[in-house]
C-alpha cells in the first residue's frame, strides 16, 4: 500500500477546531453559558433545600403528639398544639374544591373542547387575568359576597375565597390536559357515532385523568398555603370547628399568629407548625403523583 | 345496495376541497382511492359519514346516496349516520384506557344493538370476523394499549365490524403499519369485502393493484377517472391516471 504521505502533503484534519480568536471567544462564551446555567439552577435548588432544612431544623423539636391533637395554649405558656388549624385547613380545602374542581374542570371543558372564536378568547383571558389577582382581592370579595350579609365571619366564606381562587389553576393545567389528548381519539369515538359529550366523557376525561387529578392537586396545596384571604374571612379561631357559619381556624393563620406573638415558645410553635404545612403539602403530591402513576403519558 | 355520490363539494373554510364529485361505489367489493397527498381522497372517504364536518370550518354539499336514503338531507341527524357506517383510520386509534373487550362493545352499545350475552357473541363475531380472535381471546380485558401496531389496527377493524356497518371506510389503515401487518390486514380486506363494501384511501398503488376490484383516481379535488382496477393501471383513459400511475409525478 501507499506510505503515509509527508507531513505537508497532508490535508489538515477537517474536525479540528481552528484556533484562531473568533473560536476561542465562541467555546469560552459556551462554556461561561453553561456554567451560568448551572449556577443559577443550583441557587434556586440550594434557597429551597436551605428554607425546608431550617424550618425542619428549627420546627422538628416542638412537634409532638398533642401538638397534632390539643388546641393551642395560653400566650407565653409551653404544651397545646394546633389541632383545630389542620382541622380547619382540611375543612376550608374541602370546601374550596366543592367550588373550585368542577367550575375549574368545566371551565377547562369548554376551553378545550368547544372554545373557538372570539367568547372562548375572552375566557381564556379572564382566566388568566384571575390567576394574577392578589388572593387578597378575593378574600375582599367574598367577605363583600358573605361576611357581610350574614354578620359574621365564617368557614364557608373562606371556603368560597379559596375556591375561587383554585377556579383558573383546574381550568389552565386541565385545558392543557385535555388538548394533549390525541385527536384521533376523539374521532374514534365520533365515527363511532357517539355525541360530543359521550365523546367528552368516556373518551377525552378518562385519557386525561392523571393530568386533571395532578392540576386539581396544585391548586389544592396552593390553597392551602393561603393566608391572605382567610383574615378577613375564616378569620381563626382557637376551638375546634364548630360550623361552616362560625369561624374556623386554619394552618397558615394559626402561623401567622404564632409569629406574631412575643413569646419564643409560640415562634417555635409556628416553625413546627410550618413544618406540618410543609409536609401536608408535599405528601399530598407524593400520594396523588404515584395513585396516577406519575407524570408518565399512555400516548 | 351500490353508494351513489351527486354533485359532492367540500370546503375547509374557503378553500374548497372537492370539486362536484359523481361516483358510485359497488355493493360488496372494495374500491380504492388513490392519488396525490392532498388530492382530497381522504376527504372524500370523511363525506361518505359526515365525519368531515367534525373538523372546524369544514363542511361539505351534495347528496351520499347510501340504501338510496340521501344522508345529507335535512332531516338527517349525522351521529345517527355514522352509527351505520364503520370507519377505521390512517393511525390505529384504539381507546387507551379501555380493554380489548370494551374497544369492540363500545360502538355496539352505543347502538344500543346489544347487551349481555349477545354483546359477547358480537364481540367474539367482530373479533373473528378481524382476524383478531385467536391472538386476544385469553386477555380480553388487558388494556388495548397493549397490543402491537397490526394488532391495534385489526382491533379497530373489528370495533368498526361491531356496529354491523353498510359501509367500512378505511383511510390510509396500513400506512403506520410494518409489512407483515399490512399484508395481514390486506388479506382480512379481501375477505371482508364478501359481507361488506368497503372503500379503502391508499397512497400505495401496488396496495390498491392488490386488493382493490375498483380504482378512483382524484386529483386536485376532482375525480379524474374511475374503473376496474386492472383497467385503470393497463389502460388508463386520462393522460393525468397514466402520469399518475406510471411515477411520472407523484
Amino acid at each position: 500500500m501507499s506510505s503515509t504521505p509527508k507531513a505537508s502533503e497532508r490535508p489538515t484534519n477537517p474536525f479540528q477546531m481552528p484556533s484562531t480568536a473568533h473560536h476561542v471567544i465562541r467555546q469560552f462564551s459556551n462554556a461561561l453559558c453553561i456554567a451560568f446555567a448551572v449556577l443559577t439552577a443550583a441557587f434556586a435548588i440550594i434557597v429551597l433545600l436551605y428554607l425546608i432544612i431550617y424550618i425542619t431544623l428549627q420546627g422538628l423539636p416542638f412537634l409532638n403528639l398533642s401538638f397534632f391533637t390539643e388546641l393551642p395554649g395560653a400566650f407565653g405558656s409551653s404544651g397545646g398544639g394546633i389541632g383545630e388549624a389542620i382541622q380547619g385547613t382540611l375543612i376550608l380545602v374541602g370546601l374550596a374544591s366543592v367550588i373550585g374542581i368542577p367550575l375549574g374542570l368545566f371551565t377547562a371543558i369548554y376551553l378545550s373542547e368547544f372554545g373557538t372564536g372570539w367568547f372562548s378568547q375572552a375566557v381564556r383571558f379572564m382566566v388568566d387575568v384571575l390567576n394574577g389577582i392578589p388572593t387578597i382581592i378575593f378574600g375582599l370579595f367574598a367577605w363583600v359576597l358573605i361576611v357581610i350579609p350574614t354578620h359574621g365571619f365564617s368557614a364557608l366564606s373562606g371556603g368560597v375565597a379559596l375556591g375561587i381562587i383554585m377556579i383558573p389553576i383546574v381550568a389552565r393545567t386541565a385545558e392543557d390536559v385535555l388538548r394533549l389528548v390525541p385527536q384521533e381519539l376523539r374521532e374514534a369515538s365520533l365515527a363511532l357515532g357517539a355525541t360530543q359529550s359521550r365523546t367528552i366523557l368516556q373518551v377525552v376525561i378518562p385519557a386525561a385523568t392523571s393530568g386533571i387529578v395532578t392540576g386539581i392537586v396544585l391548586a389544592m396545596a396552593r390553597v392551602a398555603g393561603e393566608t391572605a384571604p382567610l383574615l378577613m374571612t375564616a378569620f381563626g379561631s382557637t376551638f375546634w370547628f364548630t360550623g361552616v357559619m362560625q369561624p374556623v381556624d386554619a394552618l397558615p393563620l394559626r402561623i401567622f399568629v404564632f409569629t406574631d406573638s412575643p413569646y419564643p415558645v409560640q415562634i417555635n410553635q409556628a416553625y413546627a407548625g410550618s413544618v406540618v404545612l410543609v409536609v401536608l403539602i408535599l405528601l399530598t403530591s407524593f400520594a396523588v403523583r404515584w395513585a396516577t402513576g406519575g407524570f408518565k403519558r399512555r400516548f | 345496495m351500490s353508494i351513489q355520490v351527486y354533485h359532492l363539494n367540500a370546503w375547509y373554510g374557503r378553500k374548497q376541497a372537492l370539486y362536484d364529485i359523481q361516483m358510485t361505489i359497488p355493493f360488496r367489493s372494495v374500491t380504492a382511492l388513490i392519488g396525490p397527498s392532498g388530492c382530497g381522497k381522504s376527504t372524500f372517504v370523511r363525506c361518505i359519514n359526515r365525519m368531515h364536518e367534525e373538523l372546524p370550518n369544514a363542511h361539505a354539499e351534495g347528496e351520499v346516496l347510501i340504501e338510496n336514503t340521501n344522508i345529507y338531507a335535512s332531516a338527517i341527524n349525522p351521529i345517527a349516520v355514522r352509527r351505520h357506517i364503520g370507519m377505521v383510520f390512517q393511525q390505529p386509534n384504539p381507546l387507551p384506557h379501555y380493554s380489548i373487550w370494551e374497544n369492540v362493545a363500545i360502538g355496539a352499545r352505543l347502538n344500543g344493538l346489544a347487551s349481555g350475552k349477545a354483546l359477547n357473541e358480537i364481540v367474539e363475531r367482530s373479533l373473528r370476523e378481524a382476524a383478531l380472535w385467536n391472538e386476544v381471546k385469553d386477555r380480553l380485558t388487558l388494556s388495548a394499549a397493549a397490543l402491537s401496531g397490526g394488532q391495534q389496527q385489526r382491533l379497530c377493524i373489528a370495533r368498526a365490524l361491531a356496529i354491523a356497518p353498510k359501509v367500512l371506510l378505511m383511510d390510509e389503515p396500513c400506512s403506520a403499519l410494518d409489512p407483515i401487518s399490512t399484508m395481514q390486514v390486506e388479506e382480512l380486506i379481501m375477505k371482508l369485502k364478501h359481507e361488506y363494501t368497503v372503500v379503502v384511501v391508499t397512497h400505495n398503488m401496488q396496495q390498491a393493484g392488490r386488493i382493490a376490484d375498483t380504482t378512483a383516481f382524484f386529483l386536485h379535488g376532482k375525480l379524474i377517472e374511475m374503473g376496474e382496477t386492472k383497467q385503470i393501471f393497463s389502460h388508463p383513459q386520462r393522460r393525468e391516471t397514466e402520469d399518475y400511475i406510471t411515477g411520472r409525478f407523484s
